[in-house]
């Protein structure tokens, strides 16, 4: 997230020291999402065209479009709704078509991809790859990049903006002729957009076509101030703190919830292995760090991957139940992922639990997600199993330290997240070089990859099971 | 870099001779190019010393600034500069081609034939390395706005009035170079890098004599030698007086060789014209005839020192040229190639239509524009080197982007409807590892008409796909449209062409998003502000 | 900007100046801190920096000089561009402050610029800008420039100076000034020159804070980010007065510098462990050239290189750029066919495999051609080891069907 002007944080948020007794997270979340809906269904004259809302991970974020969605209909709007990829568009169809049944929804997509059947298994939604046959429909969705080949002679007056964050600047330009308002809605502590390219003679420049939709709508309309949503309703207790601390420095939140109302319980003994130690410390304490030994490795590191898929595996055996304020439900496949940095990764640790007889095909039924970070912004789950990004590494890059990577990886479950690493990580970053380049006029970006990093490896540590 | 070019790395150190990162060219290389050895002076952000230039690999020519903070001189050094290349850029907007097409008429939007010239060739420089590029783009825009004795306010300091062209054009062309694939301006040192690897560091290649020593012995080497020690001793071999023996490849110069030799020559140079001065305001006819053979002197010796410091570079350009032109073209190099005849061709209209010179700063939608086409020609780049050279394929089937392999049997299969259309099914054997997730898309490589395939299964050693088009209309393939067992081939799963670039609005039609239209500022004419 | 060490020679500091020999000690110049920035890793700099060794003339005794220098013209103009700040009675600076804090332009404004005794020994003048900065401060409605002042700044135990170009004073906080040569050009300025001029003002910028908590007797905040609220506390963005495009007109350029700020305080942090070097060191190690009577450094290459070993080094080719032992340092990297001479990246795809001989072997053993050792059940192979065989298999293939070879 950037801090462009000053390092305060926004005093409105109550979550600070000095500003009283801090109301219930309900009764916050509430007043912060009333003061958004107000805004963007009901503007003031002369209000600005936009409307912010930063919403740290498992917000609400999604709970919001929603609503606004709703209430902007019923207020008698067309409505388009810009997401940034097929599966978080037609997870929105699907999530809007079930919470509003006589809302009629149109799925705009490219002509050679099919929606998934999630979202075209509702009544109340049509799917076409011509915007001139869902004009019609009270809300029509779609990613950006389809949105940008849209002509049409008739813009929409509201438009909602999902994942904004994750949107370029170019994109934005592309679409912004189709509304004359917008709400715009997303994680700034997530991944951020980036292209292969040279960009640097545009860095600095309010409208750097590679930088973020939303730090150029601010830096062309300095009047919005970003709304935020407070209180995560995903991270438990154990996890909202450190995620907040460590990568919100300057935007804090806090957990809906309080140390006792989620739990994990095993229904099966651990063996004494260290892996079923490592699940017993997370279902206690919402963490753990197995830890390998201290070795080089290439990014495919066959132990770390085994270690993984272990652990996933021993999390299935053991029957586990997750007790949270929506009632009690016992782990299964779909409710674990595993999170990696790299492609390779991903399918190393599919093709071991495949061999382990974890079911991570979809298609054959309920089944483990393992995806990388990017693939995973915006998911949720209870527990996820995450292989660290700087396991066994040599060397830490660029890549391996975006604040974003650690961030989404780190912040996807409800209950425990088992981080998976080799030893040596703390030394790792101490060696790094810290030779940034720094542009004139481009907002510092808060925190540095290397300073949450550390900051996560220190707590992880006090929930380390060596392996 | 990817473990393929690491491997050959590591036989470079092994073999101490640089190793093949490519088996064919990848960049068109002109007939006619322009060689430029830019140098600059220390301490002044783009304020051009000397530039040895030609076409001619014998008869290079040198330009230089006797006194580097004399703005008189600098003008007069980049007139005379400008009066070498532009007439050379220029040469090659008068051969065209006519190529006819059509265009929506603004008025009544009914499309109305057009014809449109094209240029049959384009220019082509040459620099060192991409520090020499980035000096071209100083000089570009630090004389691209500058006023000459024909504006109707020539300023204080008017230029010559082939100075503002010569850094347009500059502009262009180092714009231009930002564009993957493209070849109207080129670094050496990244022509080298993209088809040879050395035993030593990207951050050691970028040292042209460095990375040459990798591939020829260098000049004065005794005995002649390559590979590391080699590379060494021309990065870091120095005379008696702690001199260089080979100068670096610029733009900047080494900091000795400005203390002991061009400091003193310049100083040299100021007084002979101090005493002309002298002589001249005291009217003394013998000593203004003596102090000008000084001046002549002096200036002699400048050009001496400066060409020694710029030749050996000039022939290791030529050098490099060599050895790239002994690799033979890759087959997409004209596509590519046209796509910069276009780039010169506009531009040459842009200047003869008298448009104003580029801004100082894009505007949000010419950004985005040059963002898109990067990105899209990014694309165009690795889909054709893919397709040109087994070793840039290689590295794809490495990333699990690809695969080669033996079709090893053929199942005929048809689509389900009214007309049945041919699926057939490929079983493909191949050592490759890709991550071919059944239902992904892939496509196969040299096919013509194109070919798509959806992956139906992957297990080690063998990868099964149907075919999905690109076997005609009938219900039976047309004949060769399916490889046969026994059949080499390549798929990939990534698709074969780039995706167009999305439209993007008028910059008058600029969205509240991104500031609105931009508000014509008045570029300020470049006066006092700059270089004084 | 100029750093000495000065302190009682506790144990660790008589071994460090045992290591250095007779010779004077060396400061902890900008030089040095963007080595420290480039290699926080490598201990042998950490050690011969933390000793003050002079490592251009250990470099050049090695027989591989740093190619370190700058041009006199470069000087010349460096020169001229900060007198030229203060001719104008620093417009430059205070023009850009006053944006930034909120002050009229109309505001009539009389700059204080005190005499901080720039001849007197570090300690006098350290001592000096202290009393004057926290003078300033107080002065809630007074501007104040320090013009070079010497801070005082703790590391490794012992207390280093440093020399700022400027520090402003107002409204009881202060706001460090760097001047740099490279020019801000339409707005942007290289981002790696501007990269290190933060990393040097951030160094600053904690001295400043531990000066306004040693003024407060109040510990130094332990949030990377926090912002300290003292009297004479810093600002943490600083200032960048740079050449203007292509002229020598001066503009101030804000640079915020947090991130560097936390990072600096952390590599400082780590340089504690200078200790555990010393214990690891061999007894008798010493790095003193032997001069003799004239100055001429007598001590044998070898032998010295020896000592040099002693300490091991974590190269990375962009040493070469940054610290005066790079050749040398790449020199030992290629004899031992480490793979680092390569670049850093290259390890990461290696895995365990450390030499060049060691990975080309790997390569090798698949045979070439042969059967997919991937698909070898239990064939025993590393993954780094692995997957260069199938490197190399595809590279012979392509080079074969290319023609190459």
């Amino acid at each position: 997230m950037t801090d462009p002007e000053g390092a305060f944080p926004d005093p409105g948020t109550g979550t600070g020291p000095g500003t009283g007794p801090a109301p219930a997270p309900g009764e916050a979340a509430d007043r912060a999402v009333a003061g958004i809906l107000d805004a963007v269904v009901r503007p003031a004259p002369g209000a600005p065209r936009g409307v912010v809302v930063d919403s740290p991970p498992g917000a609400g974020k999604s709970t919001l479009v929603v609503r606004a969605a709703r209430e902007l209909v019923d207020a008698g709007e067309r409505l388009m709704i810009v997401a940034q990829t097929n599966s978080q568009v037609d997870d929105l169809v699907d999530r809007l078509a079930s919470k509003a049944p006589g809302m009629s929804i149109g799925r705009l997509h490219a002509s050679d991809s099919r929606p998934a059947p999630e979202a075209l298994r509702h009544a109340n939604v049509t799917a076409k790859d011509k915007v001139a046959d869902l004009l019609e429909q009270d809300v029509v969705i779609s990613t950006a990049a389809k949105w940008q080949w849209v002509k049409t002679e008739q813009p929409w007056r509201q438009a909602i903006v999902d994942e904004a964050y994750q949107m370029r600047s170019d994109a934005l330009l592309a679409v912004a002729r189709l509304f004359e308002r917008a709400l715009f809605v997303g994680d700034p502590g997530q991944l951020d957009p980036f292209t292969v390219v040279g960009t640097d003679q545009w860095a600095g420049l309010s409208y750097d076509p590679s930088s973020s939709a939303v730090v150029t709508l601010l830096a062309h309309n300095p009047e919005i101030r970003p709304h935020r949503l407070p209180v995560s309703w995903r991270l438990p207790a154990s996890a909202a703190p450190l995620v907040s601390d460590a990568f919100y420095p300057y935007t804090p939140f806090r957990a809906g919830t309080g140390p006792d109302d989620r739990t994990l319980r095993p229904g099966l003994r651990g063996d004494g292995s260290a892996v079923d130690a490592a699940i017993d410390e997370a279902a206690a304490g919402g963490w753990a760090l197995l830890e390998l030994p201290a070795r080089h490795t290439v990014r495919t590191d066959a132990q770390a991957v085994a270690a993984v898929a272990a652990t996933v595996r021993r999390l299935l055996e053991r029957e586990l139940t997750a007790h949270s304020e929506q009632g009690s439900a016992p782990l299964t496949p779909g409710r674990v992922a595993v999170g990696t940095a790299h492609r390779d990764q991903a399918a190393a640790v599919r093709a071991e639990l495949a061999r382990l007889g974890v079911p991570v095909d979809p298609a054959a039924g309920e089944a483990v997600t393992v995806d990388t970070a990017n693939r995973l912004q915006g998911r949720e789950y209870d527990v996820t199993v995450v292989l660290h990004p700087l396991s066994g590494r040599p060397d830490a890059t660029a890549f391996h330290l975006e604040t974003g990577r650690l961030c989404v990886l780190a912040s996807r479950h409800r209950h425990a997240c088992i981080v998976v690493a080799r030893a040596g990580i703390p030394e790792l970053l101490d060696d790094h070089p810290a030779t940034d380049p720094v542009q004139l006029g481009v907002a510092v970006k808060f925190p540095d990859g290397w300073e949450a990093n550390h900051a996560v490896l220190s707590h992880l540590a006090e929930h380390r099971v060596r392996l | 870099m990817s473990l393929l070019s690491t491997l050959a790395r590591l036989e470079a150190v092994r073999a101490q001779r640089a190793q093949p990162l490519a088996t064919v060219r990848h960049r068109h290389l002109s007939e006619r190019p322009m060689v430029l050895v830019p140098l600059a002076a220390a301490g002044e952000s783009g304020a051009p010393l000397a530039v040895l230039l030609g076409t001619d690999r014998e008869a290079p020519r040198l330009h230089f600034v006797p006194q580097p903070l004399n703005r008189t001189q600098r003008w007069e050094f980049l007139a005379a500069v400008a009066r070498e290349v532009v007439p050379y850029l220029e040469s090659f907007g008068d051969e065209v081609e006519l190529l006819e097409g059509s265009e929506r008429d603004p008025v009544s939007g009914e499309k109305v034939p057009v014809v449109r010239e094209l240029c049959a060739d384009a220019p082509q420089l040459v620099v060192p390395n991409a520090g020499g590029v980035s000096h071209l783009a100083l000089l570009g825009r630090s004389t691209r706005f500058r006023r000459t004795v024909e504006d109707p306010d020539p300023g204080e300091y008017p230029s010559p009035t082939e100075v503002p062209l010569l850094g347009r054009w500059l502009t262009h062309l180092t714009d231009r170079a930002q564009v993957p694939g493209s070849s109207l301006l080129l670094a050496m040192t990244g022509l080298l890098s993209r088809h040879w690897a050395t035993g030593q560091s990207n951050l050691e290649d970028q040292h042209l004599a460095a990375r040459l020593a990798w591939h020829l012995p260098p000049a004065g080497l005794e005995p002649p030698a390559v590979g590391a020690a080699a590379a060494e001793w021309v990065e870091s071999a120095r005379d008696g007086d702690g001199l260089l023996l080979h100068p670096p490849a610029g733009p900047a110069t080494d900091p000795k060789f400005d203390e002991r030799v061009l400091a003193p020559a310049i100083l040299r140079h100021d007084a002979a014209v101090a005493v002309r001065e002298r002589a001249e305001a005291a009217r003394d006819g013998a000593e203004v005839r003596r102090a000008a053979g000084l001046v002549e002197q002096a200036h002699a010796e400048l050009a001496r020192v400066l060409l020694a410091a710029t030749l050996p570079t000039w022939h290791d350009v030529w050098r490099g040229l060599d050895l790239l032109r002994a690799l033979p073209a890759a087959g997409h190099l004209p596509d590519r190639w046209e796509g910069d005849r276009w780039s010169f061709t506009m531009h040459r209209d842009r200047v003869a239509a008298g448009e104003p010179p580029q801004p100082r700063r894009d505007d949000a939608v010419t950004a985005a524009r040059k963002l898109a086409q990067r990105e899209r020609e990014q694309a165009r780049l690795e889909i054709q080197e893919a397709l040109d050279d087994p070793l840039a394929m290689a590295e794809r089937r490495l990333a699990g982007e690809a695969f080669a392999g033996e079709v090893v049997d053929v199942v005929p299969e048809w689509s389900a409807g009214r007309s049945p259309k041919p699926r057939p099914l490929l079983v493909v054997r191949t050592d490759d590892r890709p991550h071919a997730d059944p239902g992904r898309e892939a496509h196969r490589a040299h096919a013509e008409p194109a070919q798509r395939a959806e992956v139906v299964s992957a297990a080690p050693g063998e990868v099964v796909v149907r075919l999905l088009s690109g076997m005609g209309r009938r219900k039976d393939p047309e004949p060769g449209s399916v490889p046969e067992p026994g059949t080499a081939v390549v798929f990939t799963l990534f698709e074969l062409a780039p995706r167009q670039s999305a439209p993007l609005p008028e910059p008058a039609d600029t969205p509240w998003t991104h500031g609105g239209p931009p508000v014509a500022v008045e570029d300020a004419p470049a006066g006092g502000d700059e270089w004084e | 900007m100029n750093v000495s060490h000065l302190g009682q020679a506790s144990p660790p500091l008589r071994r460090l100046s045992e290591l250095r020999g007779p010779a004077p000690q060396r400061s902890l110049d900008a030089r040095a801190l963007a080595a420290l920035a480039a290699n926080p890793g490598c201990r042998r700099r950490a050690l011969l920096d933390a000793a003050g060794v002079d490592k251009t003339a250990l470099a050049q005794q090695l027989g591989r000089p740093a190619p370190f220098g700058q041009s006199p013209f470069a000087i010349r103009r460096g020169l001229q561009f900060e007198s030229r700040l203060k001719r104008d009675g620093y417009a430059v600076l205070l023009a850009p402050l006053r944006r930034r804090l909120g002050v009229p332009e109309d505001e009539a404004l009389s700059l204080a610029v005190p005499d901080l005794l720039p001849s007197a020994s570090p300690a006098v003048r350290a001592e000096r800008t202290a009393a004057a900065l926290a003078e300033a401060a107080a002065d809630p409605a007074g501007w104040t420039l320090l013009d070079h002042p010497l801070l005082r700044l703790d590391v490794a135990g012992s207390p280093a100076y440093l020399e700022p170009d400027a520090v402003v004073v107002h409204a009881g906080r202060c706001t460090v000034v760097e001047i740099k040569s490279f020019p801000v050009l339409d707005g942007s300025a290289d981002p790696a020159n501007v990269g290190a001029a933060a990393r040097q003002a951030a160094v600053y910028v904690l001295a400043l804070q531990e000066a306004a908590a040693r003024l407060a007797g109040r510990p130094l905040s332990a949030g990377p980010y926090a912002v300290q609220d003292l009297p004479g506390a810093p600002e943490l963005t600083v200032l960048l007065v740079c050449p203007k495009d292509f002229s020598s007109l001066p503009v101030a350029v804000p640079v915020d510098v947090r991130r560097e700020l936390a990072v600096t305080r952390r590599q400082l942090s780590r340089m504690t462990r200078i200790d555990q070097l010393l214990a690891a060191l061999p007894g008798g190690v010493t790095f003193d050239l032997a001069r003799d009577a004239s100055g001429t450094p007598t001590r044998p290459a070898g032998e010295l290189a020896a000592a040099v070993a002693a300490v091991p080094a974590a190269y990375a080719p962009e040493c070469i750029s940054t610290c005066e032992l790079g050749f040398h340092c790449r020199s030992q990297a290629r004899c031992a066919g480490a793979v680092e001479q390569l670049g850093r990246g290259v390890r990461g795809e290696l895995g365990a495999l450390r030499t060049v001989a060691e990975a080309l072997a790997a390569a090798e053993q698949g045979g070439g051609g042969g059967p997919e050792p991937a698909l070898e059940e239990g064939s025993g192979l590393d993954e780094a080891a692995e997957r260069l065989v199938y490197a190399a298999r595809l590279r012979a293939e392509a080079l074969a069907a290319g023609g190459v070879r």
